[in-house]
């Protein structure tokens, strides 16, 4: 691994804690918990690391329990990824048929 | 890494951070769910692609395709079947599950060494993949064992061969100590493993002491500062994915893990804010505790549903001030249909007052009435409709108890400086509520033994419910 790989790797990460920092400041607290499962789902994210992981053969290789940890995580991420934005999809459409409902 | 590849996850990167930038106004927020959703399918497809056409290609597709239908189905069928009541569980099972996946990938990344110690990087590389790898499985075992307790805590409890189990909430001072030397033993094995990163004890030994810190962190915490966990688990379930990125060097976990991170202990410090405590204070000082609690000297005559009634006729203006308790008994419905027949009779004027930190997550009041289909209008944030109770005429407190005790003024004890909801301030205050115990934080109430106060002793929604009977007879 080349320094500069490290240093452009440190770089993203810093900046983006700032850019997460600035990209939410007043938020009302209806949207409290949909920021929180929205975000929640993105997080899901390590399934990118998961796909990598398990692409390794099964039957019999050195690598198989790897594979397998790899395997249940991309199960893992999933869930958390389909169920989260599906979960937050479902609260702001409630939420936002309440607002015409009530207007 | 090919060119295209990056170009794939620049964009997927820019998506997650509209989505996010969305998600924080109320008009955009579905949109925003959406710009996320998407980030996440290019991500996927991204990888998918790279996978296939680099290398030697796609090993084992019905793995990998089931895998991601698996966990889709489940993912799906979960948010699909929850009760809105459930939504604080679901989010924490969802975060555990997050930061697992992201522990998982690391523990799979040095399973690969321990199999082929002739593989083992060296230099830089190792360095920074033992840490990557020591800090992910840190980060991300803690947030799943952590939100896993977190969950059954907002449960209540556990049902164990047909008998309730309740969550313990327990926490004395010493464990404090106890939580940093386990931090710093974290520490060291992982400064350990890069000189020996085939050693399986190292990894057992920070994986063990990981579960192990994320259960005594979020033990001692509880009611109110539910939500304050709920938020930080939120944010570390980001961070773990962060370090996940480290180990793999891609970019778009770092960027969206690290992203999830900040933007979630913003929110876990507006739940702080909307106490008037600190993080650290949350985390290391229990609130109220066992045994502080104000023993209770006075008492006070409960009013029944009749009486409210006639007091409640011909009301201008009535604020419902929705708590815990009104989750607890899931009457959100039956405070709708009392908000209906108001409305209908009496034309009266109808708001909530919320305040941020009601309930045991962000938001939660807001879900629940949402779910009832109250207007969104009527929702009123605490800072704003503070200011109306001199003017209403009846604010109907129903299972909130700190989060309206006056004593938080005085500037003594342990609510001293805690923003409130102003309900003492009206005409006529009434209470449902179980009895007149103290709250989370242990002080006794004085709005309880006000002149102006009636107390409605019961569960939520049988008291709602002959409170709706009795209204509707007038």
């Amino acid at each position: 691994m080349e320094p500069a790989f490290l240093i452009g790797n440190v770089t993203l990460f810093i900046l983006a804690i700032f850019l997460g920092f600035e990209l939410i400041t007043k938020v009302p607290a209806t949207l409290h918990t949909p920021l929180m499962s929205g975000a929640n789902a993105i997080s899901g994210i390590s399934i990118i690391g998961a796909l990598f992981g398990s692409n390794v053969a099964f039957d019999g290789g050195e690598t198989a329990l790897s594979g397998l940890l790899a395997f249940v995580a991309v199960v893992l991420a999933m869930i958390n990824v389909v169920g989260g934005f599906a979960v937050t999809n479902r609260m702001l459409n409630m939420i936002a048929g309440k607002k015409r409902g009530g207007a | 890494m090919e060119d295209w590849v990056s170009v794939g996850y620049l964009i997927s990167a820019a998506l997650f951070i509209f989505g996010l930038k969305k998600l924080g106004h109320p008009k955009t927020a579905p949109f925003g769910n959406q710009l996320g959703a998407m980030g996440m399918l290019v991500a996927v497809i991204t990888t998918i692609l790279e996978m296939q056409l680099t290398g030697e290609g796609v090993v084992d597709w019905t793995l990998i395709a089931g895998g991601i239908v698996l966990g889709s189905l489940i993912g799906y069928w979960m948010a699909v079947k929850v009760e809105m009541t459930g939504m604080p569980e679901l989010v924490a099972l969802f975060n555990g599950f997050g930061g697992a996946a992201s522990a998982l990938v690391a523990l799979s990344e040095i399973q690969k060494y321990i199999v082929e110690p002739s593989g083992v990087p060296t230099g830089l590389e190792i360095t920074v993949t033992m840490v990557a790898a020591g800090l992910s499985a840190l980060v991300g075992w803690m947030t799943l064992t952590g939100s896993l307790l977190a969950m059954y805590k907002l449960k209540g409890g556990v049902e164990v061969f047909g008998k309730w189990i309740r969550t313990p909430t327990w926490g004395p001072t010493w464990l404090n100590p106890v939580k940093v030397l386990l931090f710093l033993g974290v520490i060291a094995l992982i400064i350990a493993s890069i000189d020996d990163p085939t050693n399986e004890q190292y990894l057992w030994g920070i994986i063990g002491i990981s579960c192990i810190l994320g259960i005594i962190l979020v033990l001692p915490i509880g009611g109110a500062d539910m939500p304050v966990v709920v938020s930080l688990l939120n944010s570390l379930s980001g961070i773990a994915a962060a370090f996940t990125g480290f180990i793999i060097g891609n970019s778009v976990l770092i960027i969206a893990g690290s992203l999830v991170g900040a933007s979630g202990l913003i929110l876990t410090f507006i739940m702080c804010k909307a106490m008037n405590r600190k993080l650290i204070d949350v985390l290391f000082k229990s609130f109220g505790g066992d045994g502080e609690k104000q023993s209770l000297t006075r008492t006070k005559v409960g009013s029944d549903a009749d009486e409210v009634a006639m007091m409640l006729d011909g009301a201008q203006k009535v604020i419902i001030v929705p708590g815990y308790g009104m989750a607890v008994s899931q009457c959100q419905h039956a405070v709708k249909e009392f908000a209906n027949i108001m409305e209908e009779k009496f034309d009266t004027e109808i708001k909530y007052a919320i305040h941020p930190v009601a309930g045991r997550m962000p938001g939660h009041m807001n879900v629940l009435l949402a779910e009832a289909n109250v207007p969104y209008e009527q929702l009123i944030e605490m800072d704003e409709i503070n200011g109306e109770f001199p003017e209403c005429d009846v604010a109907l407190v129903i299972g909130a108890n700190d989060t309206t005790n006056p004593a938080a003024r005085s500037g003594e004890g342990p609510l001293a400086g805690m923003p409130i909801i102003d309900a003492d301030k009206a005409r006529t205050v009434v209470i449902i509520k179980r009895s007149l115990s103290v709250g989370y934080a242990g002080v006794d109430n004085d709005l309880f033994y006000m002149d102006k106060t009636m107390m409605l002793f019961g569960d939520g929604k049988a008291m709602m419910g002959d409170l709706n009977t009795a209204v509707k007879e007038i």
